[in-house]
């Protein structure tokens, strides 16, 4: 049986190994897990949080009051009965390109991360269970995307792609994998010498059914926690980008491209209803899920005898 | 290649088109990318990063004036930052679940989510518009002497940005290294055969839980350095990061090869002297020769 199953099914038989490290008895891996994530009282707000996030995004077209690319009645009027949270020197209402842009920054997220975590998964499986030169092709590879300061690689290249939400999914995420890569690879030399991965040699299975059945499953938990601290990661980085120009244009609302208009001297000392909502936004998304990712690591780490 | 070229940025209904043609054979751009890479290379291999494609600087020389002012707000944030997140870290360790740590632990979260712009602007709308206290933009006065006073001034609030991003990385590092140190058991030994307190964290905790440390410290460079882009953008600060927006907005190629190489190097050599310094703190290892 292997950590994952472990984790979210429960235990069948007890296994000398683990039974010190699960002292709990008949306690089920799923109770354990929900018990130990509960403990932490900020991540269980944020998952709160981040449901209500999600929510907003999939169905903003209902929640929205206005279309978020509408010119409506005013212009970068305050707050009022008729617009919540005012309009922007376009005329554009305000609460709804927040909710709106809850969808950018989701998808630009969990996107990139899809896509990090597959090419760095993939590459870190071969590296770490191969070795000799082929592990050394990929390990300088990534050496190579190291190199370079991160946002100065990803503003050159969005330079060169071109702004857009597809083109930031594509980004983040084909610039994001040496991280998974590393780790994979790191787990993957470590597990390659567990029994149970000889037994599968010898037993004579072939090479992917041991890489994507054997190890991969085992190695799952490190990659959960760095895909959760990697969306918050990716989420700030399109923000930034969005900020500078790069990354999504209007009229598409971001958080990001929202604050950019506070550039403005005007905006930033007497429209603060326009920048100071997404940024409260991208910190409270950001913030969450690195309150969630805290609580997975602890609740996913099997040196945690609690 | 890249849509947009520098020429592209010149078209405007006063130009010719065979003034924008003439202009891209100047400069190169009618050539396929192999061969202008294998020219710039070329020319790379002789110590020469060619010149602007926009003001005709060199850009060796561009790089090297806006070299210093990088230098030093990456510098000071990074002290500052490992200043406050170190002993921060440590004291949190030592008395875990406190409301010390709890504070600690929060605010390093904080450091870590807040968007570097917004805090930016959050201070600019604080500490310039409203308590006009401190200077929003630049490096120096515009038309005084600068002067070292003068750039402390304009420092603070770049750094206290990139200070609370360094800290906030660190702290729960320092804190979870420091946290596993504490539970070893030349600890107890130490404690055992009598040793005070102060001692057992000074000399056998903290050292050993400063290792791991290092290599954390040597990753902050490249980070430091994106968070440099951005922040230099919002406060004008005359840096790297700022002649590297101006460049990519204005395709200036010669100048970003030149600045991504730039930013390589130094990442490299940052990685280097952290591999050094791993070796002269923990004799433990070795590199083969």
């Amino acid at each position: 049986m292997n950590l994952f199953e472990r984790y979210f099914t429960g235990r069948k038989e007890p296994q000398l190994d683990t039974d010190m490290i699960w002292p709990e008895g008949d306690e089920s891996s799923l109770k354990l897990f929900t018990r130990r994530f509960k403990k932490h009282k900020l991540a269980v707000a944020g998952l709160v949080v981040i449901i209500i996030l999600t929510l907003c995004a999939i169905f903003a077209p209902l929640i929205a009051p206005y279309d978020p690319t509408t010119v409506t009645d005013s212009f970068g009027a305050a707050p009022s009965m008729d617009h919540l949270m005012g309009t922007d020197q376009v005329g554009r209402d305000q609460l709804s390109r927040l909710i709106y842009s809850a969808r950018v920054s989701l998808s630009v997220g969990i996107g990139s991360i899809l896509i990090a975590v597959a090419i760095g998964t993939i590459l870190g499986l071969i590296s770490g269970y191969f070795g000799g030169w082929i592990d050394s092709l990929i390990m300088r590879i990534t050496d190579m995307f190291m190199a370079f300061p991160y946002i100065m690689l990803i503003l050159v290249v969005a330079s060169i792609v071109g702004p857009g939400l597809m083109n930031m999914i594509i980004i983040l995420g084909v610039l994001g994998w040496p991280g998974v890569a590393r780790l994979v690879r790191g787990n993957v030399l470590t597990l390659k010498e567990a029994e149970y991965v000889k037994a599968s040699v010898v037993l004579g299975y072939s090479t992917p059914r041991i890489l994507f059945l054997h190890i991969l499953p085992n190695t799952v938990a490190p990659i959960l926690i760095y895909a959760t601290s990697g969306i918050a990661g990716a989420i700030l980085d399109e923000a930034a980008l969005s900020f500078l120009g790069l990354g999504v244009q209007p009229p598409t609302p971001s958080w990001g491209n929202m604050l950019a208009s506070a550039q403005s001297l005007t905006v930033l000392t007497s429209q603060p209803w326009l920048w100071i909502p997404p940024g409260v936004m991208i910190i409270l998304s950001v913030l969450s899920i690195n309150f969630v990712g805290d609580a997975l690591r602890d609740a996913l780490d099997p040196k945690n005898t609690k | 290649m890249a849509p947009g070229s520098p020429v592209d940025m010149l078209i405007s209904p006063q130009i010719p088109a065979e003034a924008l043609a003439a202009k891209r054979i100047e400069l190169g751009l009618d050539a396929p990318a192999y061969v202008q890479y294998l020219s710039w290379f070329k020319h790379l291999l002789q110590g020469d990063l060619g010149y602007s494609m926009i003001t005709y600087e060199p850009v060796m020389n561009m790089i090297l004036t806006r070299m210093g002012p990088t230098l030093l707000l990456m510098g000071v944030s990074l002290i500052i930052g490992v200043a406050i997140a170190v002993p921060l870290g440590i004291l949190s360790a030592r008395k875990q679940y406190s409301k010390l740590d709890y504070a600690a632990v929060t605010g390093s979260f904080l450091g870590i989510s807040v968007p570097n712009f917004f805090l930016g602007l959050g201070l600019i709308y604080v500490f310039s518009i409203w308590l006009k206290l401190l200077p929003s933009s630049g490096m120096t006065t515009l038309g005084s002497e600068g002067g070292f006073g003068d750039i402390l001034l304009h420092l603070i609030m770049p750094v206290i940005v990139l200070t609370a991003n360094v800290a906030g990385r660190n702290i729960r590092c320092v804190r979870s290294s420091m946290l596993e140190i504490l539970e070893q058991d030349y600890l107890r030994t130490a404690r055992a055969k009598g040793q005070k307190e102060t001692l057992v964290i000074n000399r056998h905790a903290v050292r050993n839980a400063l290792i791991p440390i290092i290599t954390v410290l040597g990753m902050e460079i490249p980070i430091l350095f994106g968070g440099a882009v951005v922040i230099e953008q919002i406060f004008s600060w005359p840096g790297i990061g700022q002649l590297t927006m101006s460049a990519i907005m204005s395709r200036d190629y010669s100048t970003i090869m030149g600045l991504n190489l730039t930013a390589a190097v130094i990442v490299i050599v940052a990685n280097l002297l952290t591999d050094i310094t791993y070796a002269l703190v923990d004799p433990r290892i070795k590199y083969s020769k």
